[in-house]
């Protein structure tokens, strides 16, 4: 009775030792974090790590974060990854393959939950928070400690996913976790506590973010930038916000919903008792497909910037980008029923369905012959960034063709949940979202950096990426004509085996490109000094980013610039305009960095992580804790600070070199100034 | 484990001969192009003549992406450069209305073709259709034939030439019943009654599955289809009938114990209206207590299908 008070439904017998893969999955884990926590002790950094990265609220660094978390929670889905591929390559009759069906399970279900949550959304969403206010003039983001807020709790939700392996389970039910399978009664262990509140706080973070750049993009644009001057992938980010704001409250309430069931003894989804499952298939793709586009358009946007400075000309059709992005916005909440067709729903309901969704194949086919329009009569420059911008074209003009084809009731009733449906989502989102992150991440590393990427290592990785993704999928294809369904943990048709074992060499391939991509990496560090740049503008590009000094100073920009064109700085350059703010300056009103988020991050997790194993007392405490931390934020007024002119000026004479250094400058500032 | 070569040969002989494989003995590999039934052969000419209208776009994308590549290099001085042009209502016009013409073609195509193919349409056939029953346990399925008073389990026989209307539903978690040879897919949902109509038109041995997860025992859950003639049909009821134990309610209570990997198994004296019982079971309570309600919930039940 006293330990359930006190530890809830966890015992000892949560943590999995006696399992020799996730153990050393979690011994190889541990290693790295302990060499990392080392090595930033051994440098004495600790201090610095603290004061300008984790309590940071400048919307560059927390993008710079949000990208670590990506690229290290992709580190996790890709193991996934390779683990069911070569579980599958070799699970051909009964009990072969090297997992365990509640393995297996596991493993499908987090790979889902995490290559979305917590790499595609965190990845768009650190490139957004660099990018999105440097590109709109603006000195930072409407509510700056709402974002490191924001940050903080996907860090934790993670942090959640990532527990699930050493205490208890992960959700088997699927990254789309249908009732009545994920219900108390089919699922009666934590996993599904893990995905459901891992899903729940990590979307809270999102939709706060949402709010964000909602804002700060309506509000604080430079003075000049009409909506039809608004930078493309600024754009395609206003669009992707307030698909946010309208989708992910749909999934807060179904999950909440979700939640009444498994702890209160609630009906909502069961199977019986009044419950209605086809309520949470609905509700959940009413959230689920705008998600998609979620992750999509932001890549869009980084394609058209991409496409645009390496053809050296100018975008093909601005308006017609911007009008198809709000097209595909506004369509993406007229499809869900896309995802089930074989419920059961009737002709006309199916068809109106099918047909919404193949009409969001114009806007995106005109946006690619836009592209191609971009790409002709220009001067190519075949930079890492433009090829992965190319080789989306080609592969997600593939994967569009086969989601019409999904789109076609008639057609999907042979080919859902087969293999098929695999091989399209993952050509949809691995070039349509993941190439135009890594686009992204070349084009603008840059930027963040001062140095540009290695380009040898970086085609190695596109090369690798693009050979690989054509291996793993296109077999996939072929077994969803063969009829192979998609989750099998052992199958007993030995034709399906060849397709599998060329799926996991594409996947072996594509480990090779992650390889090149940390070897780039390393290499640029190492070779920073020759990679240098200078100039702040070094693709010869056209939008505001690029105006300031790479890596920009921690206030962005020492005047607001004024903005004639769409292409500010393009118009700038052209016209003689000088685009570096000169002297006389004016102070620079900024905010104060924050540990709160932080906190309110950490008791998260621990909510998280108390709620999962009903342990009360945790969950109150973490939530007053939590309110005790919104109480303290609120009534804290040394906030922000005034940056004097002469501290801009003395910045901006020592140009790229003060801006690195500036949170030496800032922490020396905070002490000079009284709020 | 037989060599590498050997396994990887069947890549390349397409259509593919017969090969080695259980429950779906000498037939393609290629299920989904090698129908056995009309509503399956529709289908595959739908995903076909589909697939050909979105080539008329595909192709020249990719055709231009690659002669625009390599003819706007930067190295290649030759070629125009116009770093201005960023607009022309002609080309507009093309790429907003020609793709908006093939999304309109295929959807009339849609819009047939679904009411054509939807599952719970029955089939225009001179024969009488017959009624099977289905219902997704964990993790097997029950086929029940209410007008001949036999079950399986794992395994469904078939008359060629008889169109048969499957209700389905499930005694457990969301399934899908799928028959990849004989065309389309529904989910069987507890409590909601799903319909599916085909129609078998060539004898032989296929394979029947669930293809959306249920948890543990998924990757076992999958039957062989018989398809026979009629007058072979008929000899195996009747031999189903003297061999088959009876489906009462307790040997029933024992079949709904999950269990994996399930070997066919054959019934006689099923108890009727096992299937209604099973619906009942998970309907709402108030209607289960009033029977003049019966109309609505039999509504309710087939909420799914509307």
């Amino acid at each position: 009775m006293f330990e359930s008070a006190l530890f809830g439904k966890l015992t000892l017998s949560a943590i999995p030792y006696t399992n020799p893969i996730i153990m050393s999955a979690l011994g190889i884990s541990a290693l790295i974090g302990l060499l990392i926590l080392g090595w930033v002790t051994q440098q004495g950094q600790w201090g610095y790590l603290w004061r300008e990265w984790l309590t940071s609220v400048d919307h560059k660094r927390i993008g710079v974060m949000y990208i670590i978390l990506a690229v290290v929670m992709m580190l996790r889905g890709f193991s996934d990854a390779i683990m069911m591929r070569i579980h599958q390559a070799y699970a051909e009759g009964l009990g072969q393959g090297f997992l365990p069906p509640e393995h297996y399970n596991q493993i499908f279900s987090a790979h889902g939950t995490i290559m979305i949550i917590f790499v595609a959304m965190p990845f768009f969403i650190g490139l957004m928070n660099y990018v999105v206010p440097l590109q709109i003039g603006a000195r930072d983001v409407a509510f700056p400690f709402l974002n490191s807020v924001s940050f903080w709790l996907t860090v934790a939700s993670a942090g959640l996913v990532m527990v699930s392996l050493a205490v208890g389970d992960f959700s088997q039910a699927g990254w789309s976790g249908y009732p009545p399978l994920s219900e108390i009664q089919f699922s009666p262990g934590s996993g599904v506590d893990y995905w459901m509140w891992s899903l729940q706080l990590g979307g809270i973070g999102t939709l706060l973010t949402g709010i964000n750049f909602f804002v700060t993009i309506i509000k604080m644009r430079a003075p000049g930038m009409s909506m039809m001057k608004i930078p493309v992938f600024t754009w395609t980010i206003l669009v992707t916000t307030v698909l946010i704001m309208l989708s992910f409250p749909v999934l807060t309430v179904t999950l909440f919903l979700l939640t009444l069931d498994r702890y209160l003894d609630m009906h909502f989804f069961t199977a019986g008792m009044g419950g209605n499952q086809m309520m949470f298939t609905n509700l959940f793709w009413v959230w689920g497909h705008p998600e998609v586009y979620i992750v999509i358009l932001p890549a869009f946007g980084i394609y058209s910037e991409v496409v645009s400075t390496f053809s050296h000309k100018r975008l093909f059709g601005y308006a017609s980008m911007v009008y198809a992005s709000i097209a595909i916005a506004f369509l993406s909440f007229i499809v869900w029923l896309h995802h089930f067709f074989t419920m059961g729903a009737g002709a006309d309901v199916n068809s109106f369905f099918g047909i919404a969704t193949m009409i969001i194949a114009v806007p995106t086919g005109v946006k690619i012959f836009n592209w191609l329009f971009t790409m002709y009569r220009g001067r190519i420059e075949f930079t890492t960034p433009m090829l992965w911008s190319i080789g989306f074209i080609i592969t997600f003009t593939i994967g569009g063709m086969t989601g019409v084809l999904l789109s076609v009731p008639g057609a999907d009733f042979v080919l859902h949940n087969t293999e098929f449906l695999v091989a399209h989502f993952h050509n949809m989102l691995i070039p349509g979202a993941l190439f135009g992150y890594f686009a992204g991440y070349s084009f603008w590393f840059p930027k963040m950096f001062g140095f540009k990427l290695d380009e040898k290592w970086g085609r190695r990785a596109f090369w690798s990426w693009l050979g690989g993704f054509y291996l793993a999928f296109m077999p996939l294809y072929a077994l969803g004509f063969m009829g192979m369904p998609r989750r099998l943990v052992h199958y007993d048709n030995p034709i399906w085996q060849p397709y599998l074992l060329i799926a996991l060499a594409g996947t072996i391939l594509i480990s090779y490109g992650i390889f090149c991509q940390a070897a780039q990496l390393y290499v640029s560090i190492k070779n920073r000094e020759a990679l240098r740049d200078t100039t702040g503008d070094i693709w010869d590009s056209h939008s505001l980013e690029w105006s300031v000094t790479s890596p920009p100073p921690f206030y962005n920009f020492a005047k607001v610039p004024h903005v004639e064109s769409l292409d500010a700085l393009a118009y700038m350059k052209e016209h003689g305009i000088p685009h570096r703010a000169e002297a006389p300056y004016s102070p620079i009103h900024m905010p104060r960095n924050s540990g709160v988020g932080v906190a309110i991050g950490a008791f998260t997790f621990v909510f998280g992580f108390a709620i999962v194993w009903h342990i009360w007392w945790m969950v109150i405490a973490s939530t007053l804790a939590i309110m005790a931390a919104i109480v303290m934020r609120a009534s804290d007024e040394n906030v922000d600070y005034m940056l004097s002119a002469e501290e801009v000026a003395r910045i901006e004479k020592n140009g790229a070199q003060a801006a690195s250094s500036g949170p030496s400058g800032l922490s020396h500032h905070d002490m000079i100034t009284q709020g | 484990m037989k060599k590498l070569w050997i396994k990887l040969l069947p890549l390349f002989l397409y259509p593919g001969l017969g090969y080695a494989c259980e429950g779906d003995c000498g037939n393609s590999p290629w299920a989904l192009l090698d129908p056995k039934g009309p509503i399956a052969a529709d289908e595959m000419h739908l995903i076909l003549t589909a697939f050909g209208l979105m080539l008329i776009v595909v192709i020249p994308v990719i055709i231009m992406t690659f002669a625009f590549a390599w003819k706007y290099r930067a190295s290649n001085k030759d070629a125009s450069y116009t770093p201005k042009w960023d607009n022309s209502h002609a080309i507009e016009a093309v790429v907003w209305t020609v793709p908006a013409i093939i999304v309109l073609i295929l959807s009339i195509l849609v819009w047939r073709s679904t009411h054509a193919l939807t599952p719970e349409k029955p089939l225009a056939s001179a024969v009488k259709p017959m009624v099977v029953e289905v219902v997704a346990m964990d993790w097997k399925w029950l086929f029940i034939y209410p007008e001949q008073g036999v079950a399986t389990v794992n395994k469904l026989v078939m008359p060629v030439g008889t169109p048969v209307t499957f209700h389905i539903t499930s005694d457990s978690v969301m399934t899908s019943f799928f028959l990849p040879r004989l065309g389309g897919q529904i989910y069987a949902m507890a409590g909601m009654q799903t319909e599916l109509n085909l129609l078998a038109d060539t004898a032989g041995t296929y394979r029947g599955l669930n293809t959306q997860f249920s948890g543990e025992g998924f990757s076992g859950m999958n039957f062989e289809v018989e398809a026979t003639t009629p007058e072979a049909f008929q000899s195996w009821l009747k031999e189903t009938k003297t061999i088959g134990q009876s489906l009462d309610g307790s040997r029933f209570k024992q079949l709904e114990e999950p269990s994996e990997n399930d070997k066919p198994a054959y019934y006689a004296n099923v108890e009727p209206g096992l299937f209604q019982t099973i619906l009942q079971k998970y309907a709402p309570s108030e209607s289960m207590s009033q029977m003049s309600a019966s109309h609505e919930n039999h509504t309710r039940l087939m909420q799914a299908q509307k």
